[in-house]
């Protein structure tokens, strides 16, 4: 059984259809890219699945377990890191893991010698002490990677988890990651904007466009399909060349204020 | 049990680290105190209502109580704006007792913060006249700190967004504050009296200042009644509202 099912999966806003009747699957163990514009459906699709959100219609299962019905088991299957942060800039990088530890049910000890080795491996175990306020984007983004390994999930959600980190950075990441898929076997579905960056981690591909599932396979089935040298290219050729225009919520509003004017 | 600790224990370390929340929200209570305290203090004497002071401590220590107490529930917008929320939202715990863990925490800060004020007032000159009534002073307080926790709560949770905020200070917490009885005492009838009735803070303020000083209009057992069945009604508003948040 694949460890993600999801069946004509619909989520509406208003009149606004932003995930239309989707259908896919994720197996175990797979590094998988859900790639799309913005505004395409992804973050919505990451929602319904991580129970954050209820689908109109449709169905789906996440390591067996139906988001919807069993929003619990879901929870403790899968690990996170959002688009947006979502430390608590308030406490210090270790007191962030701990809170992630003691949420999740991690007994002490585990989570003080995971939080040593993650934090040791995202090269913050030296600011473990210092509050997350002061720490620079690429270091809370490290932050997130290691939060969302500490309960060692059976899947890992990675909404552009490179946004913003330099090559150095996101090449040690995705190293990293590979090992975790390979040695614990967790299953990676992760979005980003970086095609270079999806073809050379992903094993399967699945673009979205208009909340709907215009295409999926290997990178080279892409590739072959569209008759193109490059996923950038693919990419394109699949979702047409318009810019999409993302509306601004209220809360699209606030974070640009926010990021404007910086916080409190 | 562990959720709802460490997340009582996040508001706390929240508090204590930003000194500069501590001491700007203790400016608005200091004012009130000193301005009205001395200024209204001798017309309140010749009026033949005793020490003005005695009477208005109280009521300023329930205000920075619901100030601070409504503030942390609505916090639950920024977290939600910048995230946190998030995290505790998709972790394999209950949403109750995320809900009780920040309610919990946010209510003793509101404690103490009352505690800081209680203090303050007594530089001003303010003398509470029964020192063994002390503990249950405090649980006035507690009590008072939950209810605005939860209200906090409920309100956030079905805002989206702080454009609502201006909105409620202005039209719920400043009434609430000023038709509560905190600043002058409720007349014996009258339209004045009959809304303080239907405010749960009168029952607060009213027994703080039973307790402290020995002013009472409602009585003790009334408002402690009042408070701890509204407070339980709050909460379970609440985490209801809590509980639906979608993000």
């Amino acid at each position: 059984m694949s460890i993600i099912e999801v069946k004509d999966l619909t989520r509406k806003f208003k009149d606004f259809v932003a995930v239309d009747h989707i259908s896919f699957a994720v197996e175990a163990r797979e590094i998988f890219a859900f790639l799309g514009p913005n505004g395409a459906g992804k973050s919505t699709t990451i929602k319904m699945l991580t129970t954050l959100l209820r689908p109109n219609s449709g169905s789906m299962t996440l390591n067996g377990f139906d988001p919807v019905t069993n929003p619990k088991a879901v929870r403790n299957s899968f690990g996170i890191v959002f688009q947006d942060p979502s430390l608590d800039e308030e406490l210090t990088a270790a007191e962030n893991m701990e809170l992630h530890g003691v949420l999740y049910n991690v007994p002490r000890r585990l989570r003080r010698e995971r939080t040593e080795q993650l934090l040791k491996f995202v090269e913050l175990w030296d600011r473990k002490g210092s509050l997350v306020k002061q720490f620079s984007g690429g270091m809370k983004r490290r932050l997130e990677i290691a939060r969302g390994l500490l309960h060692h999930p059976k899947v890992i959600f990675l909404d552009e988890p490179t946004l913003g980190l330099d090559p150095q950075t996101r090449n040690h990441v995705w190293t990293y990651l590979k090992e975790l898929n390979q040695s614990e076997g967790i299953t990676i579905f992760f979005t980003t904007h970086y095609m270079d960056e999806a073809d050379r981690v992903a094993q399967r591909i699945a673009i979205i466009d208009q909340g709907k599932i215009v295409a999926s396979g290997t990178p080279l089935e892409l590739r072959t399909r569209t008759n193109t040298t490059s996923l950038e290219d693919a990419f394109l050729a699949l979702t047409g060349k318009t810019i999409r225009e993302e509306e601004a919520g209220s809360m699209e509003r606030m974070r640009m204020m926010h990021r404007a004017h910086g916080r409190r | 049990m562990k959720t709802i600790y460490i997340l009582w224990l996040r508001q706390l370390k929240r508090y204590f680290r930003s000194k500069s929340r501590i001491i700007g929200s203790l400016g608005q209570p200091l004012l009130f105190l000193l301005a009205l305290g001395f200024g209204f203090g001798p017309t309140f004497q010749k009026a033949g209502q005793g020490n003005y002071m005695q009477f208005l401590a109280p009521g300023i220590i329930v205000m920075s109580i619901i100030f601070t107490a409504l503030f942390s529930g609505i916090e639950i917008i920024w977290d939600r704006q910048f995230g946190f929320l998030k995290e505790t939202l998709v972790a394999p715990v209950s949403r109750l007792n995320i809900m009780i863990g920040r309610t919990l925490g946010g209510a003793t800060v509101a404690t103490l913060q009352g505690i800081i004020v209680l203090f303050i007032s007594m530089l001003a000159g303010f003398r509470p006249v029964n020192w063994a009534a002390t503990p249950l002073a405090v649980l006035a307080m507690v009590l008072t700190a939950l209810l605005f926790c939860a209200l906090g709560t409920a309100i956030a949770s079905a805002l989206s967004d702080m454009q609502g905020f201006q909105l409620i200070m202005n039209f719920l917490v400043m009434p609430l504050f000023f038709l509560s009885g905190a600043l002058f005492p409720l007349p014996a009838r009258g339209a004045m009296t009959t809304i303080a009735r239907f405010n749960p803070l009168s029952y607060g303020v009213d027994a703080l200042r039973g307790l402290l000083v020995n002013i009472v209009h409602f009585g003790l057992p009334l408002d402690f009644g009042v408070l701890a069945v509204v407070t339980l009604l709050f909460l379970l508003v609440g985490s209801f509202l809590f509980s639906r948040i979608q993000v």
